[in-house]
């Protein structure tokens, strides 16, 4: 059982990793506009600027 | 003499030359029209950034300094088909802003130490039933204390801070046994650890302290999104003046920016911004939202006029003055400051609880205490038995019952229209009994209307109306919107104050007072049947016809003033305006009592008599003269169009032509304060079943953990059902 001497820790430091991200995320202002940020991901902005350019 | 608006009061400098205004955008409803904004604004060249918000219905613009005007950006914005007004952040906003950071952080933190502090306990209570060493235990508690500590210390500063503040102030709130549970919780869980004992309550702490943080969060989210959805109405209703500068130039500035003693210029036809002294200029003035009373008063040099009225013919020239020089508006403010003093303050269901539940948890854990160690049991399980009551007591159900019923009514508040401006007034707004009511701007429509536009031939309504909008006269831009008139009468003059003339088909046409179009007895005919109409004569040649001008009823008045009596509410009417007026309204809403004339100080004084035999009074007023009486009632709400002192006063704030929303808030609220008390009991009866686990010393940290976790799921549960299902107006 000496395995969990640092299994423990590492899935501490993962859970860490997931807090850090988080705050990092609040600290960065993804959280002050909820309603945009779901339209934002399914918005094909980038697809027609390629259409004007001709492109596909 | 040019005329441009200044914008820079609001334009923020930020570092490297970068500056930034913050706008509310009004018609931003949907994804597309973010988009749309977005890449409008920067096709505008020297714009680095332009980012739209949909929740709160903003956008913040960014530009190098002095690249470009932001008036420019306004411009583009309604070339895009968008009125965006300009907003000045900061101050309070700010700070709620930052508060409710803080309080995602903790729960961020609380949660993680959680889970992970979950982790390692459930793999204690299975391994006590098998086969773990003590060395595997201990090196399992020890981690828990490793992460329960730092994150308790990080994610329990609100809890400490305002125990500390209610403990200096000798009150107790709830934060205390919070803190006090919290904190013995893991001092006694490390002693325990150093003593290779098989239990610890590192969990029940950090469980503790995530569950009620949040229910704050929740609170704090709510109080956010009222007050973001506030400040955009502020900024809507564009409160701007023209001011005179010292070369004689004109500019509009944001009232925030106008000091007492500068020159202010008012149109005819404009809201007066300011309290002030006219110096220059003659004029009539609407006064029906200040004072209620919808007779027009005339105004000239040395008089005192004050914001919220409408200018009427004349253009004038206003001095500002300080408000408190002002005599009727240092009235209403001295009657509000009294009345604002005076409201015995409502204790919060929340708070009352609190006031019986804190010390009984505090009795109960030290009689556990006592009890045990007469019984002879030792200092240590003694101890153990007294702090589990303190865990399993803590108000996990009640720090999450009442801000979630909270959150979830003012959700359903917001959909029928209402915002909240206090956190208690739904509780409040639930105990009503009697409905009083304004008449002018509440009851009525704020903008003036022709009533009898059908009666009027279309041909006649047509010209009048094109007459009508060469005048900038506001029962002349009422007659102009009834005819719904696009184009001006070529050539019309007006003659201030009396009307406009214009030749039309070679015929001659007059517009305007019934004196100055030779029309007094048709005028008088019209008073008499219709006391509260203005009356405006047209004439065509030989024709003569007249407009009665007033303000409308508010389409569901009538249907209200029902529902209310359906709901038990008595419903009268307080009016500042003339008797006769009054009684008009009252007979058309089946109103035996009404009560015309009325003071603020009249108002409060009739407010306090109701509240002395005991009913519990919701005022609804709009008018500057309402603002001590919304103070002094026990609950109040104001149209969204009210003056700024009003709406600041109220409790709530309804959107819309319509007033249904009084009566669905009042619903609402009722619906809510039932759940509420419905948490309360099942917060009881979890008590009355988990206290005497807890005294027996049964209460392992097992135990707690699906106390606390099932009762604040129930309730959470419990809090959903105000939503939906609400009855038809």
């Amino acid at each position: 059982m000496e395995v969990l001497i640092y299994l423990v820790p590492m899935a501490l430091g993962l859970g860490l990793l997931g807090l850090i991200g988080f705050l990092w995320s609040l600290k960065s202002g993804q959280y002050d506009d909820l309603e945009g940020a779901a339209w934002r991901a399914i918005m094909d902005d980038d697809v027609h600027e390629i259409a004007e350019d001709g492109g596909r | 003499m040019s005329d441009t608006r200044d914008l820079s009061h609001f334009v923020r400098h930020i570092e490297g030359g970068v500056a930034r205004i913050d706008l509310a955008v009004e018609g931003m409803a949907c994804a597309g029209c973010m988009s749309k904004i977005e890449r409008g604004l920067s096709t505008l060249p020297s714009i680095t950034r332009a980012r739209a918000n949909l929740t709160n219905r903003r956008v913040a613009v960014e530009w190098n300094e002095g690249a470009i005007d932001p008036v420019r950006v306004l411009e583009r914005l309604s070339e895009l088909g968008f009125h965006a007004y300009p907003f000045d952040p900061g101050g309070a906003e700010a700070a709620e802003e930052q508060e409710t950071k803080f309080l995602l952080r903790c729960l961020a933190v609380a949660a993680f130490a959680t889970m992970n502090i979950m982790l390692l306990s459930i793999s204690v209570w299975s391994g006590n039933m098998s086969d773990i060493t003590p060395e595997q235990r201990d090196f399992f508690h020890g981690l828990s204390a490793l992460i329960a500590l730092p994150a308790a210390a990080y994610a329990g500063q609100p809890f400490f801070r305002s125990a500390i503040r209610a403990l200096m102030a000798r009150n107790l709130n709830m934060d205390v046994p919070i803190t006090l549970g919290v904190l013995l919780a893991l001092g006694m869980s490390v002693l325990e650890t150093l003593h290779h004992a098989s239990q610890a309550y590192f969990d029940s702490a950090m469980m503790l302290l995530t569950f009620l943080l949040a229910g704050r969060s929740l609170d704090q989210n709510m109080r956010r999104r009222t007050r973001a959805v506030a400040g955009n109405l502020a900024a809507l209703k564009a409160e701007t003046a023209i001011k005179l500068a010292a070369n004689g130039d004109l500019r509009e500035v944001p009232i925030a920016s106008v000091q007492p003693g500068d020159i202010v210029l008012v149109r005819s036809g404009e809201r007066i911004a300011v309290d002030g002294v006219v110096v220059e200029g003659a004029s009539e003035i609407d006064q029906s939202l200040v004072t209620g009373e919808t007779t027009r008063a005339t105004v000239g040099k040395g008089t005192l006029v004050y914001a919220g009225t409408m200018n009427g013919y004349g253009t004038l020239r206003v001095r500002v003055e300080a408000s408190a020089e002002a005599t009727f508006l240092d009235d209403v403010t001295r009657l509000l400051e009294k009345a604002v003093e005076a409201r015995s303050r409502y204790l919060r269901l929340a708070d009352r609880a609190a006031r019986l539940y804190a010390p009984l948890v505090h009795v109960t854990a030290l009689s556990t205490l006592v009890g045990w160690l007469v019984a002879g049991a030792t200092w240590h399980d003694a101890t153990v038995a007294a702090i589990a009551v303190l865990i399993i007591t803590c108000p996990c159900a009640l720090g999450l019952a009442i801000p979630a019923v909270q959150i979830v009514a003012s959700g359903e508040l917001f959909r029928a229209g209402v915002l909240l401006n206090a956190g208690d007034a739904v509780e409040r707004l639930a105990d009503v009994d009697t409905v009083l009511f304004d008449k002018t701007g509440t009851l009525t429509l704020p903008e003036s209307e022709v009533i009898n536009a059908a009666d009027v031939p279309s041909d006649v309504l047509e010209i009048a109306g094109r007459l009508a909008l060469a005048s900038s006269h506001p029962l002349a831009a009422a007659v102009a919107r009834a005819a719904n008139a696009q184009s001006p009468l070529a050539g019309a003059v007006e003659e201030p104050g009396q009307g406009v003339r214009g030749v039309n088909d070679g015929v001659e046409v007059v517009l305007g007072r019934p004196s100055f179009c030779g029309a007094e007895c048709e005028a008088e005919a019209l008073a008499a049947s219709d006391p509260e109409a203005s009356a405006i004569a047209f004439i065509r040649g030989g024709e003569r016809h007249i407009f009665a001008v007033r303000q409308r009823l508010r389409s569901d008045a009538a249907a209200v003033v029902d529902r209310s009596q359906k709901l038990g509410l008595a419903v009268e009417i307080l009016s500042g305006d003339r008797a006769a007026a009054v009684e008009h309204v009252g007979r058309m809403l089946n109103l035996k009592h009404w009560h015309a004339g009325m003071t603020p100080a009249n108002k409060i004084a009739y407010i306090a008599e109701l509240r002395a035999e005991g009913r519990n009074v919701l005022m609804v007023g709009d008018g500057l003269n309402d603002a001590p009486s919304l103070a002094a009632a026990d609950a109040s709400m104001s149209p969204v169009t009210a003056a700024h002192v009003t709406q600041t006063a109220a409790d709530a704030v309804f959107l819309g032509d319509r007033l249904s929303p009084v009566t669905e808030a009042v619903a609402i609220a009722r619906k809510a304060k039932r759940v509420m008390r419905e948490n309360l009991c099942f917060a009881i009866v979890y008590n009355i079943i988990a206290v005497p686990i807890a005294i027996l010393g049964f209460a392992t940290p097992l135990v707690a953990a699906v106390a606390m976790s099932g009762s604040s799921i129930l309730v959470t549960l419990n809090a959903l059902r105000v939503k939906g299902g609400r009855s038809p107006v």
